[in-house]
This record gives C-alpha cells, sequence and structure tokens, in this order.
C-alpha cells in the first residue's frame, strides 16, 4: 500500500502529514524543531527513509538534521544520540553544520559580490534555503545556500565543501541579493545527464554545469527583467524557481520575478508563456507527474502585494506546455484570501491521478488528488509554510 | 568545573539540562570556556560563535557575576566566582518579539 508522506517546512518547525494513496485522511505529526525556520526538507530518491532537513536561526545560525526512519526520529549527522561526541583524541567527529566558502586559489573564489547600493560587500553564510538529495546516492546531496553558493556533501550531511565554480564565476562580483536575500534557492539534477545540473540563484538568474560543476554557464538569453539597469543582462535576474518533467530535461519552466518564461534547448534560450495569467508575478511553477505539458502556477499580484490577484486563491493550469491557462478554484478560497506561496512551497507526487500540494504563508497546506481539479485544505493552522516536498512510498 | 548556562534551543541541541559543567584547561575566558564546550557539546559549534572566523553570533551575549562580556576581549580571565564554579557563565539570547 502506497503512502504519501508530505514534508512542510516553516517558520516556527517542521511538520510531516502522511495518507495513504487515496489522499482523503492525513495525521499531522510535529513540529520538529519547534521555534526554528525551516527553510526546506526533502527525502532522498534513493532512499525514501532518508530526509534532510535545514534548520536554523537568527540566533544560533545553521543546524542541519538528517532522519534515516521517515521523519520518525532526527540527529545532527555524525551527532547520534548515545554515540561519542568526539574522537578519542577529543576532535569533533563531524561538522555537519559548517558551511565555510572555499577561500583556496581552487576555482578562483571571490570574496565580493554587489550590496543593494551597488558598492561591493563580502561574502556571508547566513543559511541554507534548499536541500537537494541526490536521484542516485542517499549520502549525496546539494545545499543551496544564502549568501548565493553550492555546497555537497558526500557521507550523509556529515561535512560540505563548496562547489566554488559557481561562486567563482567571472560574472560572481555582478551578482546582488533581493529583497529575500541571495541565495541558490534551486538545484535541479539531469536524471538523463549526471554531469549536467540546473542551479537558480535570486538574483542572479539560471547557471548550468554540463561537466559535474567544474564549470558553469549563465543561461538567461530571452529573459528580461525591466528593474535592472540592462533588462537583458547576462546576470542580474530575479528567477524565483524553475521545474523540468524528468523524461524531459531539456525543456525547463520558470517563474521570474514577473513573467512565467519556457526554454526547449537546455537553457540556451527562453521565450514567455505568461498568456492570459491574471498576473505573471509569483513564486512557485511545478509540472504534472505524468503529463510533461502541464503546469501549475499561483498568480501573485505584483513585487510589492505579495497575495492573490482579486483575493482570490487560484491554481492556474496549462495543459498546453503554457500561454493557455485555466484557474482552478474548487475548493480554494475565492474571497479575502491574502496569503503567499513561496518558491519551495509546491509539491507534485508520483501517483496516478497526480497528486499536487501548496502551502501558504498563512499555514494552511492545500492539496489536490485529483491534478489540480479539486483541492482540499490538509491542515490549516500551520506557521507560515516556507517549504512543501512529498514522497510516495510504495 | 565552570558552570555555563544555555538557551532553551541550545540546551535541545546539546540535550543537556539549563546548566552544563565543563573542566577548563589552562586560563578561564570566554574562548577556552567555548573551546571547552564545542570539543565536550560538538553538536554546538557553530551556534554560539561563527565556525571560521570565532565571532560571537549577533544575537547572544555572555554575562557573569553581573557583568556584561560580550564585549571584552574573550581572552580576558573570568571573574574569580566563575573559575570555583560559585556563579555560572551565561549564554543570553536577545527576547524574540516586543
Amino acid at each position: 500500500m502506497t503512502t504519501i508522506r508530505v514534508l512542510v517546512g516553516t517558520k516556527k518547525g517542521a511538520f510531516i502529514l502522511t495518507s495513504d494513496a487515496n489522499r482523503a485522511k492525513w495525521v499531522v505529526d510535529g513540529p520538529f524543531f519547534g521555534g526554528w525556520e525551516v527553510y526546506h526538507m526533502k527525502g532522498s530518491p534513493a532512499d525514501p527513509s532518508r530526509i534532510y532537513a535545514s534548520q536554523s536561526s537568527g540566533w544560533f545560525g545553521q543546524i542541519v538534521q538528517r532522519s534515516d526512519d521517515g521523519g520518525k526520529t532526527w540527529f545532527q549527522p555524525g551527532f547520534k544520540l548515545g554515540e561519542p561526541t568526539s574522537t578519542p583524541e577529543g576532535m569533533p567527529v563531524t561538522e555537519s553544520n559548517k558551511f565555510a566558502y572555499d577561500t583556496t586559489e581552487k576555482g578562483k573564489p571571490l570574496t565580493t559580490h554587489q550590496w543593494y547600493d551597488g558598492t561591493q560587500h563580502l561574502w556571508e553564510f547566513k543559511r541554507v534555503w534548499h536541500m537537494e538529495p541526490s536521484i542516485t546516492d542517499a549520502n549525496t546531496v546539494y545545499a543551496g545556500v544564502e549568501d548565493a553558493a553550492l555546497f555537497k556533501s558526500t557521507d550523509g550531511g556529515s561535512t560540505w565543501q563548496e562547489l566554488s565554480t559557481l561562486r567563482g564565476h567571472r560574472t560572481g562580483s555582478l551578482w546582488a541579493p533581493g529583497a529575500g536575500g541571495m541565495a541558490v534557492h534551486t538545484i535541479i539534477e539531469d536524471q538523463k545527464n549526471p554531469q549536467r545540473i540546473y542551479i537558480a540563484i535570486s538574483a542572479a538568474g539560471v547557471f548550468r554545469t554540463d561537466d559535474g560543476g567544474k564549470t558553469w554557464k549563465p543561461i538567461n538569453n530571452g529573459l528580461s527583467s525591466l528593474h535592472i539597469p540592462d533588462p537583458q543582462a547576462e546576470v542580474g535576474h530575479c528567477v524565483h524557481r524553475i521545474a523540468i518533467h524528468p523524461s524531459r530535461p531539456e525543456v525547463l519552466f520558470m517563474q521570474k520575478h514577473w513573467d512565467v518564461m519556457r526554454s526547449d534547448d537546455a537553457g540556451e534560450s527562453w521565450y514567455k508563456i505568461s498568456g492570459n495569467l491574471p498576473s505573471d508575478f509569483g513564486f512557485v511553477v511545478d509540472v504534472h507527474a505524468h503529463e510533461p505539458n502541464t503546469v501549475y502556477v499561483i498568480p501573485i499580484k505584483s513585487d510589492s502585494e505579495h497575495f492573490p490577484p482579486e483575493g482570490k486563491l487560484r491554481v492556474y493550469r496549462s495543459r498546453t506546455g503554457g500561454n493557455e491557462w485555466e484557474p482552478l478554484t474548487k475548493g480554494l478560497p475565492q474571497k479575502d484570501c491574502y496569503v503567499n506561496i513561496l518558491r519551495d512551497a509546491m509539491a507534485v507526487d508520483r501517483l496516478d491521478p497526480c497528486g499536487i500540494y501548496f502551502g501558504t504563508t498563512g499555514g494552511q497546506v492545500y492539496g489536490s488528488s485529483d491534478g489540480g481539479d479539486s483541492w482540499k485544505p490538509i491542515v490549516q493552522n500551520l506557521p507560515s509554510v516556507c517549504s512543501v516536498e512529498v514522497q510516495a512510498i510504495p | 568545573m565552570i558552570r555555563v548556562a544555555l538557551p532553551f534551543h541550545l540546551r535541545n541541541l546539546a540535550n543537556v539540562g539549563s546548566e552544563v559543567q565543563l573542566s577548563v584547561i589552562g586560563e578561564v575566558t570566554v574562548q577556552s570556556i567555548l573551546d571547552a564546550m564545542e570539543e565536550r557539546y560538538p553538536m554546538l559549534a557553530g551556534t554560539i560563535r561563527d565556525h571560521v572566523t570565532k565571532q560571537r553570533r549577533p544575537f547572544l551575549r555572555f554575562y557573569a557575576c553581573g557583568e556584561d562580556l560580550s564585549l571584552t576581549s574573550p581572552h580576558t580571565r573570568l571573574p574569580d566566582k566563575v573559575i570555583a564554579g560559585e556563579e555560572p557563565f551565561l549564554v543570553i539570547g536577545a527576547i524574540a518579539g516586543g
């Protein structure tokens, strides 16, 4: 019997919502790490019992948590309760929350990036925004962090090394934060080509490696951003999210600060697919599990009004790969709704029919078990939701 | 033994009570206390001071015997009552809320 597990990160802890394949009755577990911000948690495709979570706080910084039993118990990698916390020589056994920027010559890492006022600013680690477990190895996991950089662990999150060739890209000194900070927030592995990874940075844009992270290429041709001095600049675009269908990894969908975009050539060029959306500002974008041309977004009114247009919470679905969008409203509030849906807060499961989930800054998590035709709140009064991921466990 | 009082979230991370007791080698200073703490409870490394720069995290302060030690040199010898274990060394977080 298939189990569905929805992993919810919030401003005040993490929650796990569990159901059978009918997705009608849910059990809510949590809060885990109560009082801490959980920007993201995600299960390993290689071992669904393995879940990584990013736990952080303005007081105490970054913590990495890991579960090896599907979220029942958690530990900081390397620090299992009851086991020695140091070697016989007295050295710490691990440094699972140490995200130290590479300062060696390797990869020519930069030490400054552009600040809000145009001056150069030191790179400073703040938190992990996104955890991306490897498709093939449960002990390998990527972390997208603020200030923008990509880290990798190959020992289950116990230690982290920066892939500094990204931050060391010749455009690095031009990257700048948006209002929410400057972070690597999207990491997508290409299932057909293990050497290819896409990442996205607010507010720098999308980058691709075709050699496992040795070199990176900005792939922002076709994006136009009116809020930067050169709207067609090579970097500087506030990309909010990108999504692919695993079977067609060369086709990318993007929700940008403004504009919903598509690329059919692995990001080499982009074109606009906003079509008839009531607003093409938003944060999330995702793709149906079985229909690579069916795409979902949730329009937000504007960059200064982070709530749905007209107070109506509507998911928009395109079955044509963009441009033609239909509002999905059944079961969603259609008046007086002024929540936001953050970039990591939408996910699709792999069942048939496909399930779709999203969480709001008002603490609701909505689910659809029919591809978006109808929605129900799974839980309504959580803390503000940062992220939603889902696992279908056979 | 040196007594150290930790805030709620750090107690949970280290799985300890409101105070821990540490054996500190050499002069008892903020730095030697934190060194000993991170060796005994490595999961706290990076939560009180930065892994690399060793700078105190901005929302935390250090107190002992009614004195604010946050801005004094981390190499300054701490008060005798802390060294004797009569008074705790306090790690205090900024108040959340308003």
